[in-house]
């Protein structure tokens, strides 16, 4: 069976996959128990998969493990705790920015993917930003308050 | 993966709190008991409460979360009136071995009988600890209270922890309908912005859903369905699947799905599994829907208003005005499709699925499978937010088939095109209203007549089994679809009638307010319609119907947030650019009985047909309010969803099967279309509480098209308010 080396969350991991196009979400829930990122559509359409690679916000239902060799994965694992959230983190629990939640790792990790490249971002860059994640809750009033929370601080 | 350890009710008990939380992280499997345990009567006060050794307390209830709070809210209410600190309490929710039954989650229930029972059982067990401190201080139970978690005398001096008091214990006491509450005028717990525990989990990844639950031998499950709703299976190729490493193809007449010990090797099991089947075209389409509608065949009318005499006063009317309203088929597109594990065992069958109601489900899984009640354990786990009777109930189903044939555990987890193409749909509605005004403008006679599918009542037929031929209830309630069809006006002729189709072309349940949206939408445009018949402004119009100061209150507040300035729709103001710019309100009584909501809005529509929703206001009374916060954050999303589904949302078909299966073919609002939303609360510490999850959802259609009609003189009567159907309107103007 193929064998793919990567980071996760600041550690090297090794994992075998019988299929090199196996998406690196079940890569990441089923073989190394990380149940942050979320099954959503498996096509790329709501975010709620969404993981950092080298920084960049990606969807890993559609990204085979094969791709994200060698390279650094960040899950919502890797930001922080709930004893030590991360500051995007802090800012999602400060303004209670979740309902079911079912969208929120993804949120997170699109935001913090923004906040990196943008540390300043308006309302409306947010929005942008936050395009291609869903929310079926109806939360987005508390997560754009969320992110310009984390902005500030 | 956690070891398996059995843990009953007794043990929950035993051990404390430290335990339920894992047990609700899910990394103890439950399975040392089916049955429901004896002492687990809603009628008893251990039913609903235990005090441990430690002090922390657990509440057992069978209405669930699902992300709405709720459970916070159970924690207040025990809180308040047990004098313990909320910190302290954990709630394990829906577990059919565990908890009461005293009804599941749906029609905002949590708070009117979720935590209305819980607060009873708490009065109960305050006496009782009350009675027990006294013996023990030697101090008169009527000179005690309890707070901070301990019995003390009123004027002071040294009290007694409530966990040396009964920490352990059983209260072995009916729980006492007429035991003192406390006065809400005392309240420090209820009424506060308690946060939520399971938000920090939330936000960091931690929060264990069903999804994210296992077992030791689980295989991974996937559904095949037909590609027609219908269609028989005629034949499976499993050398098409061959080369999936440890794939096994389940068959059961028309029921065929796939397990593997890969969920990733399901997953293309299930796409690529060759199977033939029979051709099928029973559906009416959804291009043609409102003739459907109209031309079904249905029960014996229903007359569900019938006040005065509203054929003959709308004769005698000085004008008399019609027109007909219509609300697609929509599903609850939830973010996780959905899941279930189920284990089939000699010894009993467990099933874990996010069910809004377990014993409803359990009953209902019991039925079609032959098993008997109490060797099935059905627990709850948080899933994404359902809104309603999403496809858990199927999913159950689906895993508790495979799990038998293979004799293993199995997790189902839907595919988006299984949920969005099967999970049971919000009804479509087609209303046609009529009233009439006098001559000073005032409404004398209203009359609404409603087609819809709806009924009858009973168990739901599953997904799976239906295929699998298994013997079942064909239930097809959507809950209380009737209900505010007529206004919320004491108007003195009301007529409302419901055509209730006998037949549907898709399965129903209930979706958030199920019904009422699209009954306001009619009922709240079309009392615009009447207010420009009469040339008068809405706020003003609505403001002369209303005599009830609570109504009253919500749409002045709804109306002066948005900055409403009276005058008659549309905008006289000029145009910007290809912009119109208008508002409008709404305002409705939920269920005419419960809360009262008024809504207003600007929009912005471009001739393109793009709508903008750039500012909502909302005032809420609910009567008391249990949590702001919470309450806040269920009427924010309210809106946020419902000018998704007003937007954006169709459940599209042809003849053979559902074709709008993902979030392209089926859009939502996104975050570039979320508006600004401001919302008062108006807490009435004297009156009944009502729950929220719903009532704010009701109003917002009709908001809407009353705001898009201010911006453009043209009226939108059916949703979704798609560019193309905008366009289309509004050159017809």
């Amino acid at each position: 069976m193929p064998i793919y080396t990567f980071r996760v969350n600041g550690q090297t991991v090794t994992v075998d996959s019988w299929d090199p196009d196996q998406p690196l979400l079940y890569v990441l829930r089923n073989a190394l128990g990380l149940h942050g990122p979320k099954f959503g559509c498996g096509l790329a359409q709501c975010g709620a998969c969404t993981v950092a690679v080298d920084g960049n916000a990606v969807r890993s239902c559609v990204t085979p493990v094969k791709e994200v060799a060698d390279r650094s994965v960040t899950t919502i694992e890797g930001l922080g705790t709930p004893e030590k959230p991360s500051p995007i983190q802090a800012a999602f629990i400060a303004e209670q920015a979740a309902q079911c939640g079912y969208c929120t790792s993804g949120m997170i990790m699109e935001s913090q993917a923004l906040l990196t490249q943008t540390p300043h971002p308006t309302r409306d860059q947010v929005k942008d930003a936050l395009a291609g994640n869903l929310c079926r809750c109806g939360t987005h009033t508390r997560i754009l308050n969320a992110v310009l929370r984390a902005a500030k601080a | 993966m956690g070891t398996v350890t059995a843990l009953s009710r007794r043990e929950i008990l035993k051990t404390g709190g430290a335990m339920v939380v894992s047990f609700a992280l899910g990394s103890i499997v439950p399975k040392g008991s089916f049955a429901q345990n004896g002492r687990s009567a809603p009628s008893e006060v251990d039913s609903f409460l235990a005090i441990h050794e430690d002090g922390s307390v657990t509440i057992f209830t069978s209405h669930v979360d699902i992300g709405t709070g709720i459970a916070t809210v159970f924690r207040q209410t025990a809180a308040e009136e047990l004098g313990i600190p909320v910190e302290r309490f954990t709630v394990v929710e829906g577990d059919t071995a565990a908890t009461p039954n005293h009804g599941g989650t749906g029609g905002s229930s949590g708070v009117p009988q979720g935590a209305a029972d819980i607060r009873r059982a708490a009065a109960t067990a305050r006496q009782k600890l009350l009675d027990l401190g006294a013996a023990r201080l030697n101090h008169p139970a009527s000179e005690l209270i309890i707070e901070s978690g301990e019995v003390r005398p009123k004027s002071g001096g040294a009290g007694i922890a409530v966990a040396a008091l009964i920490g352990g214990q059983r209260f072995s006491l009916a729980v006492d309908p007429s035991a003192p509450l406390k006065n809400p005028a005392t309240y420090t717990v209820v009424g506060k912005p308690i946060l939520r525990a399971d938000v920090p989990q939330k936000c960091t990844g931690r929060h264990v859903y069903l999804q994210d639950f296992s077992l030791p031998g689980m295989l991974h499950g996937r559904i095949v369905r037909p590609p027609a709703m219908g269609a028989k299976l005629i034949s499976v190729d499993e050398s098409s699947v061959r080369g999936i490493p440890d794939v096994r193809i389940v068959r059961m007449e028309s029921f065929l799905g796939v397990v593997a010990k890969d969920e990733w090797a399901a997953i293309r099991a299930a796409r690529e599994l060759k199977a033939s089947w029979s051709e099928w075209q029973g559906l009416p389409a959804s291009e043609n829907l409102e003739r459907y509608l109209r031309e079904a065949p249905a029960a014996p009318d229903q007359v569900i208003v019938n006040r005065g005499d509203a054929v003959a006063a709308l004769a005698g009317a000085a004008k008399q005005l019609s027109a007909t309203y219509s609300w697609p088929f929509q599903s609850h597109a939830s973010m996780a499709p959905s899941c279930a594990v189920a284990d089939a065992k000699e010894s009993g069958t467990m099933v874990w699925s996010a069910t809004q109601g377990v014993f409803g489900l359990r009953a209902n899984l019991a039925k079609v499978f032959g098993i008997a009640p109490d060797k099935l354990r059905v627990v709850y786990m948080d899933g994404s937010g359902s809104y309603g009777t999403n496809g858990a109930d199927d999913a159950a189903a689906d895993a508790l088939l495979l799990s038998r044939a293979v004799g293993q555990p199995v997790r189902v987890q839907w595919m988006r095109h299984d949920e969005h193409g099967w999970d049971p749909k919000g009804p479509a509605q087609l209303l046609d209203v009529r009233a009439g005004i006098d001559a000073a403008g005032n409404i004398v006679a209203w009359e609404t007549q409603m087609w819809l599918p709806d009924g009858p009542s009973g168990e739901r037929a599953l997904v799976g089994p239906e295929s699998a031929g298994m013997e079942q209830g064909h239930g097809q309630n959507a809950g209380l679809v009737t209900m505010n069809a007529d206004p919320s006006y004491p108007v003195s002729h009301v007529r409302v009638v419901a055509h209730k189709l006998k037949d549907t072309p898709l399965r129903l349940s209930n979706l958030r307010a199920p019904g009422k949206i699209a009954n306001v939408f009619a009922v709240e445009s079309f009392t615009d319609e009447l207010a420009m018949a009469a040339g008068m402004d809405a706020v003003a119009f609505r403001r002369r119907a209303l005599a009830d100061p609570r109504a009253l209150a919500v749409l002045d507040r709804a109306a002066e947030m948005i900055g409403w300035k009276p005058r008659r729709s549309p905008n006289p103001q000029v145009a910007q650019g290809s912009l119109r710019v208008g508002r409008g309100i709404a305002y409705m009584r939920y269920k005419q009985a419960e809360n009262y909501v008024a809504i207003a809005m600007e929009v912005a529509v471009d001739l393109n047909g793009k709508i903008t929703v750039r500012r909502v206001t909302c005032a809420h009374d609910c009567g008391l309010i249990m949590n702001p916060d919470g309450l806040r954050n269920q009427v924010e999303g309210n809106i946020m969803h419902t000018l998704s589904r007003t937007l954006y949302e169709e459940v599209r078909f042809d003849h053979s099967k559902v074709t709008s299966v993902d979030w392209s073919s089926y859009p939502v609002l996104r975050f570039p279309e979320a508006p600004e939303i401001e919302v008062t609360l108006l807490n009435r510490p004297d009156q009944h509480a009502y729950g929220a999850g719903e009532a704010a959802s009701a109003p917002v259609a009709a908001a809407l098209a009353n705001a898009v009609f201010d911006a453009t003189g043209v009226r939108l009567r059916s949703v979704p308010f798609s560019p193309e159907r905008v366009r289309t309107v509004l050159a017809r103007a």
